[in-house]
């Protein structure tokens, strides 16, 4: 297996361009618009809105002003699949669509993909949606093709502010360490590291430097791996077979008792 | 958190709809049909028999359409068959851990035995001149054997749907353990209930009908009882439910299916002889109409 690649996205310096997403749109070939079905936000520069089957990355504009707008900032982040050590969708899908390459990234086959859609329910930061032209659940591939060719993916090699970086993780860990460092020391505390180490579900493959909450930017505080349920889950539903079973024991049997 | 009660607010809606409301409630009457028709041919008596040749009726049909209706749920239909084995390598498809994976399995497992029990029963009632067929059914050592795993298999698929939605990270599923066993308490109300219906139109006198309806009275105080715990188990998220659909919970499943049966049912002089069967209506509904509040409330977070 080749070193494990993948994306640090350093929020503060977006500009908020979408120059990620209109190459990404270019190189999967994802239409612009879903049948001219899209609507736009009507309130926002954010007319993506959200990551679904033909958006695989979408600038976020968060706007945090004061009610008289004299105060206050923009929030930029270009969000993708986070591609998880310990990927939700990989885990629950029932075709073995889902794979994990030798980048350790997770990607969708979309000839094995029949659409059952429990990707998209499994996973904790709601990346996955169907593409409607396909009919099989869709995200980013971090180029998986541009990747076995050598080249890196499209969106950031596309980014003019290098806000989205790629590379191995360690040497991505590694320069997101010293950017956190570098702005704590110009003033701005706030600056944090999101899902680059191992405790956020085995480490996020595509990780971020925040300023604010996580939930701020619509990401999950502590995902969490959708087989946490299982087990208790599984045992209660035993407990309840054993008490239906056990109250149709007594009935039936306690008639025939009664009645000999 | 941001107003937000759980990380499992920031996952996105499957769009799972009507079909698999529809899915949810076959499969629970295919197998808790099959369930309660083995417990009365296992424990109950030999009178009870046409009772338990009538739950055997039922899981077969249902479990056609509970599989024409996942299959028409998936976004490319064609490729059903990926559930059970893997495209690239023809080997067998199974994830132990994942509950589609599993379900996929027993549902077709189930579908076998719900056929050769369909079988059986017509064979046993001397509906079908097939008399090789009787050996398949209880009281033959066969028919027991067939019967004890049928029934097991059949309260997998009755349950396995609420441990799928808990293994997801969707609001309400994913924040309480206890969908499986509301689904699996749920599914032999209604098949009771069902039972008790069809019954009533048919021109048998059957000896264990009032056990039935004995049985589903316990059933639906369980159920009650492990909706309450379910409630509380959600904690914060439970706010999702005051909503529309936490209104059609309260008086759809709760007061209708639920309390107005439990009342029914206590005070059997009320309806006369409509009593038994308007109870069993009432908690047909109330089971269907749960599986509807759980599926859409959370889709609509």
């Amino acid at each position: 297996m080749a070193e494990p690649m993948g994306f640090y996205t350093d929020t503060t310096v977006c500009i908020g361009c979408k120059a990620c997403e209109v190459a990404c749109k270019e190189w999967n070939q994802l239409p612009s618009t879903n049948g001219g079905l899209n609507t736009l936000s009507g309130d926002s520069y954010d007319n993506t809105r959200q990551l679904d089957g033909i958006h695989w990355r979408h600038v976020k504009f968060i706007e945090q002003f004061t009610e008289d707008r004299k105060d206050g900032r923009w929030l930029l982040m270009s969000d993708v699949c986070k591609h998880c050590v310990h990927a939700a969708c990989l885990e629950v899908c029932p075709t073995n669509a889902i794979v994990r390459t030798e980048f350790d990234t997770v990607v969708i086959q979309s000839d094995v993909c029949n659409g059952c859609r429990d990707c998209i329910a499994a996973c904790p930061f709601g990346v996955i949606e169907t593409n409607p032209v396909s009919g099989t659940a869709q995200k980013c591939t971090l180029c998986y093709d541009r990747m076995q060719g050598g080249m890196e993916p499209a969106c950031s090699k596309a980014c003019p502010t290098q806000s989205i970086q790629f590379g191995t993780i360690k040497d991505l860990r590694g320069r997101a360490q010293k950017r956190v460092e570098q702005l704590h020391q110009a003033g701005e505390k706030r600056a944090y590291l999101y899902g680059a180490d191992d405790k956020m579900l085995g480490g996020l493959n595509s990780f971020y430097l925040l300023v604010d909450k996580p939930e701020v930017y619509g990401l999950p505080p502590d995902p969490k791996m959708p087989t946490r349920n299982l087990d208790a889950s599984s045992m209660f539903s035993v407990l309840g077979a054993v008490l239906v079973g056990l109250i149709g024991i007594f009935n039936f049997r306690n008639r025939g008792a009664s009645e000999r | 958190m941001n107003g937000v009660p759980s990380s499992t607010y920031f996952s996105a809606p499957p769009d799972w709809g009507w079909l698999i409301v529809l899915y949810f409630f076959f499969g629970g009457l295919a197998g808790g049909s099959y369930f309660l028709a083995s417990l009365i041919d296992l424990f109950g008596r030999s009178e009870d028999r046409p009772l338990s040749h009538l739950g055997y009726y039922i899981p077969f049909p249902c479990v056609i359409l509970s599989g024409l209706l996942l299959t028409l749920d998936l976004q490319r239909p064609e490729r059903f068959w990926h559930m059970l084995i893997e495209s690239n390598t023809y080997r067998p498809m199974f994830k132990y851990w994942s509950p589609m994976s599993i379900g996929s399995w027993a549902l077709l497992i189930f579908g076998i035995f719900a056929l050769v029990s369909f079988l059986g029963a017509l064979a046993d009632a001397e509906h079908i001149p097939w008399a090789a067929w009787r050996k398949v059914h209880p009281p033959s050592l066969l028919g027991r054997f067939i019967a004890a795993i049928g029934g097991i298999f059949g309260f997998y698929v009755a349950g396995y749907t609420g441990v799928l939605l808990s293994v997801t990270n969707r609001p309400i599923w994913s924040d309480t353990p206890l969908l499986g066993m509301l689904f699996i308490v749920s599914a032999a109300s209604i098949s009771a209930a069902l039972m008790i219906l069809l019954a009533g139109k048919s021109r048998w006198t059957m000896p264990g009908l009032r056990d039935l309806h004995r049985v589903d009275v316990w059933l639906v105080v369980l159920e009650f009882i492990v909706l309450i715990a379910l409630m509380i188990s959600l904690g914060p998220v439970f706010r999702a439910w005051l909503s529309a659909w936490g209104l059609l919970l309260l008086i759809g499943v709760v007061i209708v299916g639920m309390l107005l049966p439990l009342a029914l049912s206590w005070r059997s002089q009320w309806l006369g002889e409509w009593n038994m069967k308007t109870t069993a209506a009432l908690i047909l509904l109330g089971g269907f109409l749960l599986r509807l509040v759980i599926v859409f409330s959370a889709e609509g977070v």
